[in-house]
């Protein structure tokens, strides 16, 4: 039976990813229905900074698909419009001292073998670069390949890029994921109706862990908080994506303590962006002062020039995160039919075009076109 | 009283308007200790601003019909300065949060100081209760030709008249909703504008539908009555059900077009009529100023006129245990109003810190909370009134900026709607900037909210928005350094007593 409701596959989050999601599969002919609860980017989307990032990623799982991933927002920005504010502006990773400089250059060679560019920038030039940048550092590692996005307007064009195969409904909850006999999918339930199609893909970032259960499988996303703190509007006095060596340490971190690195930036509207705290203390939205300060701290402490600079607000989102921070992508062995693509935690925008990619080619071969077994979905099972 | 801010007050105040004034002097004369943080060098928040000293007004009760109160209230803050209430002026309040540290039942209020908010340390005052008094802020609806100069808003010219007796121009339109408007024409006029019309968007035909609740109110009527005498004696028309829909003029203001609206606020065709005027005070009624509640979590209720206000009970607790509200924050609803909240405010406050909730339960708390409900009836009868209709976006063309900050037009918040899936405020702000510049969505939230609601009925969008004022990072930076103490503010004698 075809109907208004029926599609080739369901993506359930209208967030970053599962806009990726629905924009590989529409591009590779297929139809789909994109159901959120709320608007789009509505979710952790509209909380993200935007960094497509390498610099920060050790070689392995999550660095190659962060490569692949910029590549394709490469190619994104070239067909999508101009306002989802695609900017190749570069990363700079600081060092303060010399020790800090030995382990980030040990860190970047190893990243070369992994295809990652690297410079390193003595402590003299790096003013070159970013001329506000406080005096007495060790030097730093300039990396061309990161960028950046607006990841709300990424997620909105994503959609409208379908080619007319993507169904975008909006408000509509999924409380159910249904299945035929054989345990295989049928479609969804939502506060308002049903919606048919033999796959499901669970593209609900923070909130993924309850749309597996929904579909009847455990899978342990949890919400990591993070601040991020606006500035008013400024020339441009920050160029590239400004940080401290220690972010990298908390990135990898699996500590519930609040960690604070921020990376500064500016953006083309001009306010400078800070973030962002990394902390797991559920889905608490209360303001933290002492993230703020450290965010605060940590950013005139790089770019003293700030000191005087208002911060206009501050929001908090919560990073979708897996016990080994890696994200879940592909088929569910448990339930045919179902798939997952969410638990991206701090990396979900940089990462949204390769998991869409994988996702699409899935659903159109039946197989992944590189190592997937890190992101295995099931992979947190109890082993029997 | 607490002496260094590490101390603890019994009673943090947020705003020392009406509401904010009453609870304090309230409260202290029931023996606690307040501290009393305003933005403004002046205590009496919005109603009873006054000219600056300096300025050598002679009679600033001139520009009031309720001046009498506001005087009694400043003896009595007065007589308890010394004693009970520490007043913080010029601290612009940011946040505040709830002390995790040995006290569960304790709240930090987090202020910077100077003029613009760049003082240089933060100060925090440290509270067993918080009474949030912030008052509410002018709503504006966006029409062609509304960022020219000679454009100001009808509550900006009242203040502008209260505190320096200056006119926004010589003939002045005044527009909008709301019964501000009438009182703004009367002070134009009284003090030597011409006012070639006053045009009210709302029929008054919603009062007359609530006749009991008008007739238990008979000082509303009368302050309506005096304003409206006062507008007949200085010949000025009142067009009710029409608005302004265009400006005309190159550098600034030089006439303006208004239209007939029908009963949903619509503009009908061919009813555009010029008026020369050479500045337009216009507004569309007042929005509770509610951050600092919100970010705390503060259940808010959608208001009668469209707005969002605070979710309060029959004693003004908010749903955040240790946090009560009056005043605007929770409701529009005037001066009188603000003064029995905050005084049952502090009664509340007081029978809690003491551990007395009979305190709460006397003849003098019943007839304060009768009037309370009375005026809170009224207020609602007016909320409704002038409840914006849905119909007011047909007057702006795709081409009219809608946040003026951020230069967002209407058609591009239209787009953002129809073709990018923005269903609320929040996302078409992500969409295209609106609301994310200077105002921060003050001047713009309310038109953003409509047009991205996809029609029917407009949510209010109580958006948490953490940063009540905006704060530099050297200041944020400098958080965990030890406080500094706050500085009261000393009564000055010149000071409206
Ligand atoms: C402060 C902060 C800064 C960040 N900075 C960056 C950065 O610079 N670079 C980067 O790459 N990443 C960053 N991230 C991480 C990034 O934002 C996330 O990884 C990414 O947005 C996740 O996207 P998503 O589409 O999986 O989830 P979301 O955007 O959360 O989308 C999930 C959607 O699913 C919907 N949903 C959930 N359950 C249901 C249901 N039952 N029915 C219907 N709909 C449902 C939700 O409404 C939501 O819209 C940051 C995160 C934070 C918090
Ligand atoms: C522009 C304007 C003009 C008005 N004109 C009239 C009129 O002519 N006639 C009439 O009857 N009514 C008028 N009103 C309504 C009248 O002012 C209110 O009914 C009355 O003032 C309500 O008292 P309140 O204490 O609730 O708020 P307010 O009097 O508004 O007091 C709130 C106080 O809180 C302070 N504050 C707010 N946020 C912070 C913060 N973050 N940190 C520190 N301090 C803060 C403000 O500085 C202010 O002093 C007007 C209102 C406005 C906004």
């Amino acid at each position: 039976m075809l109907t208004r409701n029926t599609s080739d596959v369901i993506v359930v989050g209208a967030g970053v990813v599962g806009a990726a999601c629905a924009y590989y599969a529409a591009r590779a002919g297929l139809t789909v229905t994109v159901l959120d609860r709320g608007p789009v980017a509505g979710g952790t989307t509209g909380a993200g900074e935007g960094n497509l990032l390498v610099s920060d990623k050790e070689p392995g799982p999550e660095l190659e698909l962060a490569l692949l991933s910029l590549e394709l927002w490469r190619e994104l920005a070239d067909g999508l419009p101009d306002r989802i504010e695609y900017e190749p502006k570069g990363g700079l990773v600081i060092a303060s001292d010399q020790a800090g400089l030995a382990a980030l250059r040990d860190f970047a060679t190893r990243q070369g073998g992994a295809g990652v560019t690297a410079h390193e920038i003595p402590a003299d030039r790096l003013h070159d670069l970013e001329p506000h940048l406080t005096s007495g550092l060790a030097g730093g590692f300039h990396y061309p390949q990161d960028a950046q996005v607006m990841p709300a307007l990424a997620a909105a064009h994503l959609l409208r890029s379908g080619g007319g195969r993507i169904r975008p409904h909006l408000g509509e909850e999924v409380t159910e994921v249904i299945t035929g006999a054989s345990g295989e999918v049928r479609g969804v339930r939502t506060v308002n109706g049903e919606f048919h199609a033999p796959y499901v893909v669970n593209a609900a970032g923070t909130w993924g862990g309850e749309l597996a259960r929904r579909a009847g499988v455990e899978l342990p996303v949890l919400p990591r908080r993070g601040f991020v703190l606006v500035t008013e509007p400024l020339p441009r006095v920050v160029r590239h994506k400004v940080y401290a060596a220690d972010y990298i340490a908390d990135v990898a971190s699996g500590s519930a303590a609040l960690q604070t690195s921020p990376v500064v930036e500016g953006t083309p509207a001009g306010p400078v962006l800070i973030g962002a705290s990394r902390e797991r203390v559920g889905f608490d939205r209360t303001l933290s002062t002492e993230a703020l300060r450290r965010l605060a701290a940590g950013a005139t402490a790089l770019f003293p020039v700030l000191a005087g600079v208002r911060v206009m607000r501050t929001y908090a989102g919560f990073r979708p995160y897996l016990p080994d921070h890696l994200p879940a992508i592909g088929p569910d062995p448990r339930v045919p039919g179902l798939l997952h693509a969410c638990g991206h935690e701090g990396a979900g925008i940089g990462l949204a075009p390769a998991t869409g990619l994988l996702i699409a080619r899935w659903l159109i071969h039946g197989q992944l076109p590189m190592n997937t077994e890190p992101f295995r979905p099931e992979r947190f099972d109890p082993v029997p | 009283m607490p002496s260094s801010a590490s101390d603890l007050y019994d009673v943090a105040i947020v705003g020392a308007g009406s509401a904010g004034l009453s609870g304090a002097v309230t409260a202290a004369e029931l023996g606690l200790s307040v501290a009393l943080l305003d933005t403004s060098a002046q205590v009496g928040g919005q109603f009873y601003r006054h000219p600056e000293p300096a300025l050598g007004a002679v009679r600033p009760e001139a520009l009031h019909h309720d001046w009498s109160a506001f005087r009694s209230l400043h003896r009595r803050l007065e007589s308890v300065e010394s004693s009970g209430v520490t007043r913080l002026a010029g601290h612009h309040v940011w946040a505040v949060t709830r002390d995790d540290a040995d006290n569960a039942d304790a709240w930090t209020v987090h202020a910077v100081t100077g003029a613009d908010g760049d003082g240089e340390r933060p100060v925090r005052v440290r509270a067993r209760a918080l009474l949030l008094a912030t008052g509410a802020y002018e709503r504006q609806l966006p029409f062609p030709g509304w960022t020219l100069p000679g454009v100001v808003g009808a509550g900006g010219a009242q203040a502008m008249l209260k505190s320096g007796l200056v006119l926004p121009g010589r003939r002045v339109v005044v527009a909008g909703s709301g019964p501000l408007l009438l009182a703004v024409a009367s002070s134009l006029a009284h003090a030597g504008a011409r006012v070639p019309a006053v045009v009210e968007a709302s029929g008054y035909l919603g009062y007359a539908r609530h006749m009991r609740t008008l007739a238990a109110n008979p000082h509303k009527l009368a302050e309506a009555a005096v304003h409206g005498a006062a507008l007949l004696r200085h010949g000025v028309r009142v067009r009710t059900r029409s608005a302004v829909t265009a400006v005309h003029g190159r550098d600034r203001v030089e006439a303006v077009t208004v239209s007939r609206l029908d009963r949903d606020w619509r503009p009908v065709a061919g009813t555009g009529r010029r008026v020369e005027c050479d500045a337009l005070a216009v507004g569309f009624g007042l929005a509770p100023q509610i951050e600092l509640a919100t970010a705390l979590g503060c259940a808010t209720r959608p208001a009668k006129d469209g707005t969002s206000a605070l979710a309060l009970d029959a004693l003004q607790r908010t749903s955040v245990p240790g946090v009560w509200a009056a005043g605007e924050t929770g409701g529009v609803g005037g001066a009188q109003l603000a003064i029995a909240e905050g005084e049952l405010a502090a009664i509340s406050i007081a029978a809690r810190l003491s551990g007395r909730p009979a305190a709460t339960a006397g003849g003098h708390v019943r007839s304060l909370r009768r009037r309370r409900d009375r005026m809170r009836a009224f207020a609602d009868v007016m909320a409704a009134a002038h409840r914006p209709g849905p119909g007011w976006t047909r007057w702006l063309d795709d081409d009219t900026d809608v946040c003026r900050c951020e230069e967002v037009t209407a058609g591009r918040i239209r787009e953002a709607v129809t073709d990018l899936g923005a269903r609320d405020a929040r996302t078409v702000k992500l969409l295209t900037r609106a609301g994310m510049g200077w105002c921060q969505g003050r001047m713009c939230g309310a038109a953003v909210a409509c047009l991205a609601a996809t029609g029917g009925d407009v949510p209010p969008s109580a958006e948490r928005r953490p940063l009540a004022v905006p704060v530099t990072l050297a200041a944020l930076a400098s958080l965990a350094e030890p406080n500094t103490t706050p500085e009261p503010t000393g009564s000055d004698s010149t000071d409206g007593g």
